[in-house]
C-alpha cells in the first residue's frame, strides 16, 4: 500500500469536517483563555491549529488524487442517487483550494508572531474563525452551505479589516466592505431561492441534472446572475470591486494576504464552481463563455489602468489583484480544461506572489511609518534582502518565467488562442507588464532612490499612504522574512516542478465534468459512461517556446514602464519634443483615467448603485447568451 | 396569487437597495440593508408555502406522516439567514459607532478618507 492510499492513514473522509471543526474551536479556545495564556502561547496555538488545518488538508488532496472524497454530515448518505444530507466534497481542485487557504493562514501569523501590541486573543480567534470559513467553502458540497461559510468568512474578514478601530480610513474602509459583500450575498440568497423552487434541492451535484430537464428561462438565468453576483463581489469583478481597494488600504497587512490571496481566489472558485455543477447543462458553455470573457477582460483592464496612478503601496497592490482576477476570469472563462488549468495555476502563483509583496509593504510600514510611494522615496536603501525579494515579486507578476503565474498565464493565453479569441492574449501581456512595472517602479523608487524625488503633497481625489504603523518596534525580524522568501519560493517551486503542471490536467478535466462530480456524490462510484471533461494534452508539454517569449516580453515591458515612470520626467526636462510628448501622453491618459478614478469615489452608496446595475448587466448578458 | 408574494420580494429588495444608495445617515444605510435581506425571506417562504397545508409538525395530534405540508426547509433557511444577518448587523453597527467616534460624522457624503 503507497503512503498515499485512502484506506492506510486516517480515513480521508473523516478528516473532512475536522477542516471545519479545528479552527472553530481553536477560536473558542483562544477567546476563552487569552487572559490565561502568555503571548507566545496565544500565537504559538493559533498557528498550531492552522497547521494542523493545513496537514489535513494535504491529507485530503492527496487522497482526492484517487478519487473525490465524499463526507455526509450526520450519515444522510444518498439513497439511489437521491439525498436530503449536506456533503462535504473534496476532489483535486477544492482540496487544492484547502491547502492553499491553510498555507496562507499559516505564512500570515507566522509573519504576525508578536506583532500587534494590545490585541486581547481577538486577532487570533478572527484569523481562526476566517480560516474555518474559508475551509468550509472550498470544501461543501452544498449551495446554502456554501453561502452559510461565506458569511462567516465575511463577517471574520469586516471585524478584521477594521480591527485599528481607532483610524478614520480603516472603520470606513470595513464599512464600505461589510456593506458591499453582504448585499452580494443577499442578492445571492435570493438565487438560491429561485434555485430551491425550481428543483427541490440545494445539494449542487444533483441540481445540474434537476435544472437541465426544462430549457433556459427566464428564471434559470436570473438565478445564475443573482448567485453568480454573490461570488464575483467576493472576486472583485467589475463592476462589483469597488470594495476592495478600500478595504486592502485599511487593513493590517497579515489580513491583506488573506484577503488578496485567499478571498478573491476562493471568489471566482466559487463562481465557477457553481456554473459548472449547476448551470454548465442549461446555459451551455458555447453561449456562455463570451460573458465571462467580457467581464473578465472589463476587470483587467480597469485594474490595470487604475494601479499605476495609485502612490499608497497597499492600493497599488490591490487594484492589481483587480486587474489579475480579471486574467484569471479570462482564462477560467474560456470554459474548456485548457483554461481551467491555467486559470488554476495563475491563481495560485499569483496568490503567492501578492502574499508577498503585502508582507514586504507592511515591514515598510513598520520601519518607516508610512505606506506613501512618493514619502518612502529613497529610504529603503539600507534593508538587505527587501529590495531583490521586491524586484522578484515583481517581475513574477509581470510574468516573468519560470515562475508559476508565467506558466498560467501561458495556458490562459493558450487557452483564448482555442476558443478563438486570440486577441485577448493581448490583454494579458499589457495588464501583466503594467501591472508588474507598478511595482517595479515601487521598488526602485523606495529601494533604489531611482529617479528625481516626487513631490509630496498629495492631490484632491487620490489617497496619500499615511498611515499608523502596526506594531511597536521597527525592527525587520526574521518571523518577517522567513515567509516572504518561503512565498516568493513557493510560487517559483509551482511553476518549475513538473509534476505540479500535469496535474493541474486532471484537476481541471474533473472540475469541468459535471457528470463525474454528480456520480462520485450521488452514487460513490465514477461515471458510466466517457467523461465529458475537457482534458488537453497541451498541458502535458509545459512550457512551450511561445509562452516563455510571451512571458519574457511582458516582464520587458515592465521593466520599461517601470524605467519610463522613474526616469522620463527627468528627461522631459531637458528635452522640449519629450516634454510635449509626455504633455499629450498625460493629457489622453487624463481623459481615459479621470472618470474611471471619480468613479472610485469611497461613497457606500455609489458602490450599491454600481453593484444593483452590475447584477442587471449580468443578468441581461446572460439572457442573451441563452438565447 | 403566489406570484404577488413574489413581485413583493423582489420590491422589498429594491426598496431596500434604493434607501441603502440615497443614505444620508449611517444608521439608516445598514437597517436599509437589513430590509434588502427580508425581501429574500419573502421569497423563501413564498416557495415553501402550499395552499390549505397545514405546519411541518407530524405525529398526534397534528398531522399524519404522509400529509402535504408547507415546505420545513426554507423556513430554516429563511431561520439562518436571520441569525447570519443579526450578526453582519450587530458589526457593521459596531463599526458605525466607531465611524461617529473617528470622523465625526455618520453622513456618508461626509466621509472622504478613501478615494480613487
Amino acid at each position: 500500500m503507497s503512503w498515499t492510499d485512502p484506506a492506510y492513514l486516517v480515513p480521508a473522509a473523516g478528516v473532512l469536517p475536522l477542516t471545519v471543526a479545528v479552527p472553530l474551536f481553536a477560536a473558542a479556545l483562544v477567546v476563552s483563555v487569552h487572559r490565561l495564556l502568555p503571548r507566545w502561547a496565544l500565537d504559538g496555538l493559533t498557528l498550531l491549529s492552522a497547521a494542523a488545518v493545513g496537514l489535513m488538508a494535504l491529507r485530503v488532496l492527496l487522497a482526492a488524487a484517487h478519487a473525490p472524497v465524499v463526507a455526509w454530515m450526520g450519515g444522510w448518505t444518498p439513497v439511489d442517487g437521491y439525498s436530503v444530507g449536506i456533503a462535504l466534497v473534496a476532489d483535486r481542485a477544492s482540496g487544492a483550494a484547502a491547502l492553499g487557504t491553510a498555507a496562507l493562514v499559516c505564512a500570515a501569523l507566522v509573519y504576525g508572531w508578536r506583532y500587534f501590541d494590545d490585541i486581547e486573543g481577538r486577532y487570533h480567534s478572527l484569523i481562526l474563525l476566517l480560516l474555518a470559513g474559508m475551509e468550509g467553502f472550498a470544501l461543501t458540497g452544498d449551495l446554502f452551505d456554501l453561502f452559510v461559510f461565506f458569511e462567516l468568512m465575511g463577517a471574520a474578514s469586516y471585524a478584521l479589516t477594521g480591527l485599528k478601530i481607532e483610524d478614520p480610513p480603516a472603520v470606513q474602509g470595513a464599512l464600505s466592505f461589510g456593506v458591499v459583500n453582504s448585499l452580494g450575498a443577499y442578492v445571492g440568497l435570493m438565487g438560491i431561492a429561485l434555485l430551491y423552487g425550481r428543483t427541490g434541492t440545494v445539494t449542487l451535484a444533483s441540481l445540474g441534472p434537476a435544472l437541465s430537464r426544462h430549457p433556459a428561462d427566464a428564471l434559470t438565468v436570473a438565478a445564475c446572475a443573482a448567485v453568480l453576483t454573490a461570488f464575483l463581489v467576493k472576486a472583485a469583478a467589475v463592476p462589483f470591486h469597488f470594495w476592495l481597494a478600500d478595504a486592502h488600504a485599511v487593513a493590517p497587512s497579515p489580513v491583506c494576504v488573506l484577503l488578496s490571496g485567499a478571498l478573491v481566489p476562493l471568489g471566482l472558485y466559487g463562481a465557477f464552481r457553481v456554473y459548472w455543477t449547476t448551470f454548465s447543462a442549461v446555459l451551455t458553455p458555447g453561449h456562455t463563455r463570451g460573458v465571462f470573457l467580457a467581464l473578465g477582460t472589463v476587470t483587467a483592464l480597469v485594474g490595470a489602468v487604475m494601479c499605476p496612478p495609485q502612490r499608497h503601496a497597499k492600493r497599488l497592490l490591490a487594484y492589481s489583484t483587480i486587474a489579475h482576477a480579471g486574467l484569471v476570469l479570462i482564462a477560467a472563462g474560456c470554459l474548456t480544461g485548457l483554461g481551467t488549468a491555467g486559470a488554476a495555476l495563475y491563481v495560485a502563483g499569483h496568490s503567492a506572489v501578492k502574499a508577498a509583496l503585502f508582507l514586504i509593504v507592511g515591514t515598510l510600514l513598520n520601519r518607516y511609518g508610512t505606506v506613501d510611494e512618493h514619502d518612502l522615496y529613497g529610504r529603503g536603501r539600507d534593508t538587505r534582502f527587501l529590495p531583490w525579494l521586491t524586484v522578484a515579486c515583481g517581475l513574477a507578476l509581470a510574468g516573468l518565467p519560470p515562475f508559476a503565474t508565467a506558466l498560467g498565464k501561458q495556458f490562459g493565453e493558450e487557452a483564448v488562442g482555442e476558443v478563438g479569441s486570440r486577441w485577448l492574449v493581448a490583454v494579458f501581456v499589457v495588464v501583466s507588464a503594467l501591472t508588474g512595472g507598478a511595482v517595479l517602479r515601487l521598488a526602485g523608487r523606495v529601494f533604489f532612490g531611482f529617479g528625481p524625488r516626487p513631490e509630496t503633497a498629495v492631490a484632491p481625489g487620490e489617497t496619500g499612504g499615511a498611515e499608523e504603523p502596526e506594531t511597536a518596534s521597527r525592527t525587520i525580524r526574521a518571523t518577517m522574512l522567513a515567509p516572504i522568501a518561503g512565498l516568493l519560493a513557493g510560487a517559483l517551486l509551482l511553476g518549475v516542478l513538473p509534476a505540479v503542471s500535469r496535474d493541474t490536467g486532471p484537476l481541471a478535466a474533473a472540475f469541468t465534468d459535471p457528470g463525474a462530480y454528480a456520480a462520485w456524490v450521488l452514487h460513490a462510484g465514477p461515471a458510466a459512461g466517457p467523461s465529458a471533461g475537457t482534458a488537453a494534452s497541451a498541458i502535458d508539454s509545459g512550457w512551450t517556446a511561445s509562452g516563455v517569449g510571451a512571458g519574457c516580453l511582458s516582464a520587458l515591458l515592465a521593466l520599461a514602464y517601470a524605467a519610463g515612470a522613474l526616469w522620463l520626467p527627468a528627461a522631459a526636462h531637458r528635452s522640449a519634443a519629450l516634454r510635449a510628448a509626455a504633455r499629450r501622453l498625460a493629457r489622453g491618459g487624463g481623459l481615459v483615467l479621470a472618470p474611471v478614478r471619480r468613479a472610485h469615489s469611497g461613497h457606500v452608496g455609489d458602490y450599491v448603485a454600481w453593484l444593483v446595475s452590475g447584477v442587471a448587466v449580468l443578468g441581461g448578458l446572460l439572457g442573451l447568451a441563452a438565447r | 396569487m403566489i406570484r404577488y408574494a413574489y413581485l413583493v420580494s423582489i420590491a422589498i429588495m429594491l426598496i431596500g437597495v434604493f434607501g441603502m444608495v440615497r443614505a444620508r445617515n449611517l444608521v439608516s444605510l445598514v437597517t436599509c440593508l437589513s430590509v434588502a435581506q427580508s425581501g429574500s425571506y419573502v421569497l423563501l417562504v413564498a416557495i415553501g408555502f402550499q395552499r390549505g397545508a397545514p405546519a411541518p409538525v407530524f405525529g398526534s395530534p397534528a398531522s399524519a406522516p404522509t400529509t402535504k405540508v408547507t415546505d420545513p426547509l426554507v423556513q430554516a433557511m429563511a431561520l439562518t439567514d436571520v441569525v447570519v444577518s443579526a450578526t453582519v448587523t450587530a458589526l457593521l453597527l459596531a463599526l458605525t459607532i466607531q465611524v461617529h467616534r473617528t470622523h465625526g460624522t455618520i453622513d456618508p457624503d461626509e466621509l472622504t478618507s478613501l478615494r480613487g
